[in-house]
Order: structure tokens, then C-alpha cells, then sequence
């Protein structure tokens, strides 16, 4: 199984709807509206010859200067008999972060989307339990978003002298 | 060929004629077969030379923490051998490494399980001032949520410091007054921390 014939069944069933394929060191990724996360999954899971059906990891990036399109969800999928991996995306705009849970298929998803929530504050609609993983409780804010100074400047309580800045 | 092992065949006598320190006795009034002094000094005597460190051991000074109990440095030359692992039992919390915000209510919880008189001393970069991580996951400082004794500087502080900061805190254990537990700066401090 080639990457060649992984874009060909995906644009065979989805046509248009997936986009922006791109090989980069060997790893085939695309990109797909993310209305149809689910379906493109459950097509890689169930067919015959990808059978995508271990996700590795799952996380989100976050591009500030890209307008409607500022968090991606990144699907690492495996399909372990062939040993090919590839890489899904979907794009969300900040201000309504919904994108469908993948946990119903991957059971890994579960943890993995709470900690991309956690991080990114992407809402992953129809998650079973879909609160903070590693983070306090307490916190009202996604940390790794870009939207912070990298270093508080006002901060009186560390000595420049004793910790060099 | 190998070399013929030779071990202690020249055995160096110890001189122990001034390397035994005894603790000096508190000031007071001594006669044939009695000795009078305040019972805070005695206290203060008893208390200081045989604290129990609780170690809250959670990176790099941590290993500090072992050198500086094991033979070399060896902290139980000041009393201080019998590390115990229930707070409970012990009156000397010492704080080694990095306390990420979510481990805060549970070095508090420790604090809280220490029975008075007990003391704190925060050991490293860290603990003292969250450090090099200046980020939103690390407390800036155990000092935020719990009342701290003596500050170790140092990433990670050698041997040395720590044993320096187990001795000033022992100049601090000596010289405390009964009372001090009960004074109303002490009530005050702890309800500043929203402890009772």
C-alpha cells in the first residue's frame, strides 16, 4: 500500500471533501472539512486495505494569523499489518472550537482528546467525560494557546539579579 | 598481571580527641549533683538535636537530599538520622524540588498533618521561587501555600547548603520559646496561609 493508493480511495469515496494532500518525509497527510472527521475515520478504520484502525496520537496546533482556521486537530493514524502510518487534519475557528469526538471509534481518543481540551479548548462534541486531564481544576484558561507573553515583565517577586534577566 | 590487594596494612589510628562534638549545655546554675536552667532551653536542646525530617522529594534536589543523608555528608551527625515517612511522626518538612500546582494542595495537606511544633524548609530553586519554570503549571514557591522556616539557595544546592540550612534551622528549634506556638504573630501567620 502506497500513499498514492491511500489518496486515491479517500478521493474515490470523498471526492472534493478531502484536500490538501502532502507527503512529508514519507508520511501522507490531508486535510478534510471537520463536519466529516468521523466518517473519513470510519472509512480508514473499516476498508478492507487501509485499515487505519490504531490511533497513535491525536492533538491539536494552534495558528494565530490563520483567521477561521486558527486550531487544527491532528489525527497520527497506523494501520499496523502494513505498517503505514498517515496523518488527518481538521481546522476549527477559535471562537466555536466543535469538533465531533473521535472516542466513540478509538477508545485511546478518550484521554487524548480531555488533554487537547485541556491545552487548546478544543470542545470535542459528544465526549463522555470531557473535563481537565493534567492541569488544576481551578484553571479558567487553555495554556498552550499562542496568546500569551512568553514571561510576565511585572513580576516583583524574582530578583533579575539572582536569576538573570 | 594484577596487582596484589592491598588493603589497611598501615591502619591509620582515628583521632577522635576533637572531633567529638558534644551540645553545649544552656546557660544555668550548677552545683554538687544539680543543675538548674529554663525548661525552653532544655526543650529548645532536646528538640534541635534530634528533629525528624519528612523529605517531600520531587526532583533533582531530591538526589541532593540522599547524598547529603548518606555517609559522606551524613546528616545524622545532627541528630536528624531517623527520616520519617508520616507526617505525623515528624517535625522537620523538608521541600526538595519543583511543586507543580497540582501537587500544591497536597504538600499542603502534609503540612497540615504535621503535628505543632514543625517546621519547614523549602530546598532549592523550586521550592523556594518556582525557579527556571516560569510557567503556568509550577507554583512560584511553596511559600504560597504553606509557612516556610529557611530558604536553600541553589539548582540543586549541594550537600553543604542543605546541611547549613538543616543548621540554621536548628538555631531557629533551639532558641524558640515555648510560647511562641501560641503568640498571636503565630495565630496571625497561620491565618494569613487560612490555617486554624
Amino acid at each position: 500500500m502506497t500513499n498514492e493508493t491511500i489518496q486515491q480511495k479517500l478521493q474515490e469515496k470523498f471526492g472534493e471533501s478531502v484536500f490538501h494532500f502532502e507527503e512529508s518525509y514519507g508520511m501522507l497527510s490531508f486535510e478534510a472539512d471537520k463536519e466529516n472527521n468521523l466518517k473519513v475515520l470510519q472509512f480508514l478504520f473499516d476498508d478492507e486495505t487501509l485499515q487505519f484502525r490504531f490511533m497513535t496520537d491525536l492533538c491539536a496546533v494552534n495558528y494565530p494569523d490563520d483567521k477561521g482556521r486558527e486550531l487544527a486537530v491532528v489525527y497520527h493514524l497506523h494501520n499496523l499489518k502494513d505498517n503505514v502510518r498517515i496523518r488527518f487534519k481538521v481546522f476549527t475557528a477559535i471562537e466555536t472550537p466543535d469538533v465531533y469526538t473521535a472516542s466513540k471509534l478509538f477508545a485511546a481518543a478518550n484521554w487524548m482528546e480531555r488533554e487537547t481540551y485541556d491545552f487548546y479548548g478544543v470542545n470535542f462534541v459528544g465526549h463522555p467525560n470531557l473535563k481537565r486531564i493534567l492541569n488544576v481544576d481551578e484553571m479558567d484558561y487553555f495554556p498552550m494557546r499562542k496568546e500569551y507573553p512568553l514571561e510576565d515583565q511585572t513580576r516583583i517577586d524574582k530578583d533579575d539579579e539572582m536569576f538573570g534577566r | 598481571m594484577s596487582r596484589p590487594v592491598r588493603f589497611n596494612i598501615h591502619p591509620k589510628e582515628a583521632n577522635t580527641a576533637d572531633a567529638v562534638g558534644v551540645a553545649e549545655a544552656p546557660e544555668g546554675y550548677a552545683g554538687e549533683g544539680f543543675f538548674t536552667t529554663k525548661l525552653s532551653d532544655v526543650v529548645g536542646l532536646a528538640r534541635k538535636n534530634s528533629l525528624w525530617p519528612l523529605p517531600f522529594a520531587t526532583s533533582c534536589c531530591g538526589i541532593e537530599f540522599m547524598a547529603t543523608m548518606g555517609s559522606h555528608y551524613d546528616l545524622a551527625r545532627f541528630g536528624s538520622e531517623r527520616v520519617g515517612f508520616s507526617p505525623r511522626q515528624c517535625d522537620l518538612l523538608m521541600v526538595m524540588g519543583t511543586i507543580a500546582k497540582k501537587m500544591g494542595p497536597v504538600l499542603r495537606q502534609v503540612y497540615l498533618q504535621m503535628a505543632e511544633p514543625r517546621w519547614v524548609i523549602a530546598v532549592g530553586a523550586c521550592a523556594s521561587s518556582g525557579g527556571i519554570f516560569d510557567t503556568y503549571s509550577v507554583l512560584q514557591g511553596i511559600d504560597q501555600i504553606i509557612p516556610v522556616d529557611v530558604y536553600v539557595p541553589g539548582c540543586p544546592p549541594r550537600p553543604e547548603a542543605i546541611l547549613d540550612g538543616i543548621i540554621n534551622i536548628q538555631k531557629l528549634v533551639g532558641q524558640e520559646s515555648i510560647r511562641r506556638r501560641n503568640s498571636e504573630q503565630y495565630q496571625a501567620l497561620m491565618n494569613s496561609y487560612g490555617i486554624q
